[in-house]
């Protein structure tokens, strides 16, 4: 018999309830399951009105993300046995609105997503016939680690200013900025710096530090978001520099083409 | 049923439900170690200031003459200066220490494909530091 474990899960009904509450299930604990797969069984075998998203389950689609005994997790990721005690807490992730027990409304995040671009900016758009951008090996280390992240959003959730400042462009979506300043084939970094730097932007970070001790794919935002801020200090006492010694504004001016 | 004639239901709409929105307490920094560490470190400059303030009066009593700075010296030696002076010196040292250990997270610099390592960034910063230290204790004690 394997052991069992308690779960108290957060459910939040929009057409009955006007405030969460939690329900305990007991789910077995086998050696090699992790959260998500206690909430399939729930689902499955015991209670299918419990909503919650997931996709992958391998941490990859950034979609089972929750509170675990107070602690974002991506629940796909998180051992039964590593949670410790014989009761698990799960929530939906902090800081979002809650749609139905725990899944989050994300159009927020979304929209700021959107915001910094997060895409390649060409100033110029040469013909196909030209070929394609090459790019060497060392030019994609720069930005590689800013472009694992999978928007589970587990940042959000770990980031004191995003809750208590809701227009805080939030830790994802700066890294993302960040990952395609240093992509050499973009020419966009001046057009998302006037969007972050900015109180609701960089600005707006303190430095806590949270989003990356959680981040499940060690992006590390605040690093981004520091290296962001140095480049605005940068850019702006270049800007009271003579113009001759100004600096070019975007990068990949040098393209390897 | 006629959409234009039924009436809404009060408590949930079609297309728009009633998302459930948490606030946020006026107390989220004491629930979690992280949090409080944070808001600990940040209250903690409140020393920090405490002693740019008394150099800078230091400063205005050096330039309003040997009396001045006299009366200023014999205040720092009351016990609750001393006291003050001891906490701000250790709040000093940890922000100065930590800051400077945070350096290589802003700056990411790349050589030859590499990232240069932490220790790269962090030590000029003490090296620096320790340098100016022994100009201004030279330039004090001599």
């Amino acid at each position: 018999m394997p052991d069992k474990t308690i779960l108290e899960i957060a459910r939040y009904s929009p057409e009955q309830d006007t405030n969460p509450h939690f329900q305990t299930y007991e789910v077995p604990v086998y050696k090699e399951w992790v959260v998500l797969d206690a909430l399939n069984y729930i689902k499955d075998k015991v209670d299918g009105s419990l909503t919650y998203r997931w996709s992958c389950r391998m941490g990859i689609c950034g979609s089972c993300g929750m509170m675990v005994n107070g602690e974002p997790k991506l629940t796909c990721a998180t051992f039964l046995s590593s949670c410790g005690g014989h009761k698990i807490r799960l929530e939906p992730l902090r800081y979002f609105p809650v749609v139905r027990d725990l899944v989050t409304e994300l159009s927020d995040f979304l929209l700021k997503l959107k915001k910094v671009k997060p895409w390649l900016i060409r100033r110029d758009t040469p013909p196909l016939s030209q070929g394609e951008f090459l790019q060497t090996p060392e030019q994609l280390v720069s930005y590689k680690q800013f472009s694992m992240c999978i928007n589970c959003t587990l940042c959000y959730a770990a980031c004191p200013v995003v809750g208590l400042d809701p227009v805080f462009v939030g830790p994802a979506a700066i890294a993302l900025a960040q990952r395609y300043n240093m992509d050499n084939r973009d020419q966009g970094a001046g057009e998302r710096m006037a969007v972050l730097a900015h109180p609701e932007g960089i600005w707006g970070c303190t430095f806590v530090g949270e989003c990356t001790r959680v981040c499940p794919k060690h992006v590390d935002p605040a690093g981004a978001i520091q290296q962001y801020k140095l480049k605005a200090v940068l850019d702006w006492m270049k800007r009271l520099l003579p113009p001759s010694h100004s600096h070019k504004e975007g990068q990949g001016e040098s393209l390897n083409r | 049923m006629n959409p234009s004639t039924a009436k809404p239901r009060p408590a949930y709409t079609e297309f728009h439900p009633r998302w459930y929105r948490p606030r946020v307490s006026v107390y989220w920094w004491l629930g979690e170690w992280q949090y409080l560490r944070f808001i600990l470190r940040e209250l903690s400059s409140v020393f920090v200031a405490a002693f740019v303030i008394a150099t800078l009066l230091g400063l205005r009593a050096l330039r309003n003459g040997p009396e001045a700075y006299a009366r200023f010296l014999h205040r720092l030696q009351t016990p609750t200066a001393i006291v003050l002076s001891t906490i701000s010196l250790f709040f000093v040292l940890f922000h100065t220490i930590t800051w400077f250990n945070l350096a290589p997270r802003a700056m990411a610099i790349r050589l030859r494909g590499q990232r240069l390592p932490d220790i790269v960034i962090a030590a000029p910063n003490y090296v620096l530091w320790l340098v100016v230290s022994v100009a201004v204790g030279w330039l004090v004690l001599r």
